[in-house]
């Protein structure tokens, strides 16, 4: 297929701190149920500063995988590909060789098989050993994630993982959904894992000085910062055409997507960048800002992404602002870095499906920085007809998706 | 002057931002020019000269703003290293 399609979404999985399926995060959102918990995964837990994190909780690896294939996936990519046979297997389709190769496989992460380098690391540095594991290289690799769905998806397109910290998945559903658009593709798996809850990498949080020591607090008064998170998004991204030709199950549509850098701090958030991405997502629909009912917040519960990210939603949508259902479901989840922005992407299109608005919990009293909807506390009806979902990382890369009620 | 200020002053001075040859006690954090970032590496730089930990989190706390001078930070880390020997 050439030419400029529009884009459906067919299939969506999820692996989160709220439960290991789409079905059971969305109840958790919906609910406003907290996935943060007291941080079990490392070793040597108790001489972290960090207490607190939102953990995929009872994930079981030999559940979903045989364990001569667990020696080649690090956590990231077992979440990955849980996550990727979920919306694979609601979208219905079989990939047979013909659509095979039509089929890309964009994968967001952060950094990659960080638990594989931990282990290592120890091994070498702390036990002094002189050799790690065969397949430590590619299972750490940073396109672990989109190479280990391709092979286990069968999907033989163009694949390969995109990095942009806090954006990744962002980045990646973004560039399928062009991809698809423009008729490169006739078919995409996209999403972000991430899986960053190990020992080294909680140091190096806790040295940025910007973890909450307990709840994650996004717009609200007294916020102290951000949650680390886990988990992985994927969903299936399919020409309007061919989804209906196949009598296809649509559960939305994307129809915008912005990007833009700061090309300023590498980590204090720039209200120019945010704006330009919002915007530039806005265009890219053929959106106005009086066409969007609710946002889906980067909000990561820090003092300066908050106040920056209210201060963009004043100048992208005007007075409309005002009017926006806003909220941050990093309250509920944590910040799950370069899967973040997949999970986002999933609320969002389920509260454009169902009309509900999950909520920005920990929600305590209004910051006079922070002057917008933030939806706190509880779940709210409300029809949606547009709505977007923002992801601004560190290094400056600012990524903004909008989707559409199918209709 | 202490030893613990002559260390403090050479971690503030690696970290300025303004063309000023010398850190005095008397100097003004905010007048250093001293930026976000900044504040959390000289932190992490006083807490390994000292072996202290300085509890601060870049979203509720403002060095530059609770700390008003170099003095008060040498003040501050003389307590901590202080209470680490007693």
């Amino acid at each position: 297929m050439t030419g400029v399609h529009r884009v459906v979404v067919t299939g969506l999985g999820a692996v989160s701190p709220l439960g290991h399926s789409v079905a059971s995060y969305w109840d958790g959102l919906k609910r406003g149920n907290s996935g943060l918990g007291p941080i079990t995964l490392t070793p040597a837990n108790d001489e972290l500063t960090q207490k607190v994190a939102a953990e995929v909780k009872d994930f079981e690896p030999l559940k979903h995988f045989a364990e001569r294939q667990l020696s080649t996936l690090d956590r990231v990519s077992q979440f990955a590909v849980v996550a990727a046979r979920e919306a694979v297997a609601q979208s219905g389709l079989s990939f047979d060789m013909a659509l095979s190769v039509r089929t890309a496989t964009i994968v967001g992460t952060g950094v990659g098989g960080q638990t594989t380098l931990d282990e290592s690391f120890r091994r070498v540095y702390l036990e002094k050993r002189t050799r790690v594991f065969p397949l430590t290289i590619p299972k750490l690799m940073a396109n672990a994630p989109a190479s280990q769905v391709s092979m286990d998806c069968g999907l033989r397109g163009p694949a390969f993982g995109v990095v942009s910290a806090c954006a990744s998945a962002t980045h990646a559903i973004g560039l399928a959904f062009h991809m698809v658009r423009g008729g490169m593709v006739d078919c995409a798996v996209t999403g972000g894992a991430e899986a960053c809850i190990t020992f080294g990498t909680l140091r190096g949080w806790e040295a940025m000085r910007v973890m909450s020591p307990d709840v994650c607090r996004p717009f609200s008064k007294g916020r102290m910062g951000l949650v680390l998170g886990e988990g992985a998004a994927m969903m299936v991204l399919e020409p309007l055409e061919r989804a209906r030709a196949r009598a296809a199950n649509i559960l939305g549509e994307i129809v915008g997507f912005g990007m833009s850098a700061d090309a300023a701090d590498l980590t204090a958030p720039d209200l120019g960048g945010m704006v330009r991405a919002m915007q530039g997502a806005l265009d890219d629909a053929k959106l106005n800002p009086a066409d969007i009912q609710y946002v889906n917040a980067h909000g990561t519960g820090t003092a300066a992404n908050d106040e920056t990210e209210t201060q963009a939603l004043h100048q992208t949508f005007g007075p409309h602002a005002q009017r926006l259902a806003i909220s941050s479901t990093k309250s509920m989840v944590g910040h799950a870095l370069g899967a973040a922005g997949g999970l986002e992407l999933v609320a969002t299109l389920l509260a454009v499906r169902e009309g509900i608005v999950p909520p920005t919990i920990g929600y305590l009293e209004r910051d006079p920085a922070c002057d917008l909807d933030y939806v706190p506390n509880e779940a709210r009806t409300l029809e949606i007809d547009a709505a977007v979902s923002n992801s601004f990382a560190f290094g400056g890369l600012n990524a903004v998706l909008a989707v559409k009620k199918f209709s | 002057m202490s030893d613990v200020a002559g260390d403090v002053i050479a971690i503030i001075a690696k970290k300025k931002r303004v063309d000023k040859p010398t850190v005095e006690l008397s100097d003004r954090l905010l007048d250093l020019g001293l930026e976000s970032l900044d504040a959390v590496e000289m932190i992490f730089d006083l807490e390994e000269k000292f072996d202290i930990q300085i509890p601060y989190n870049a979203n509720t706390n403002n060095p530059r703003t609770e700390f008003e001078t170099v003095g008060d930070v040498v003040a501050a880390v003389e307590k901590l290293v202080a209470q680490k020997t007693s």
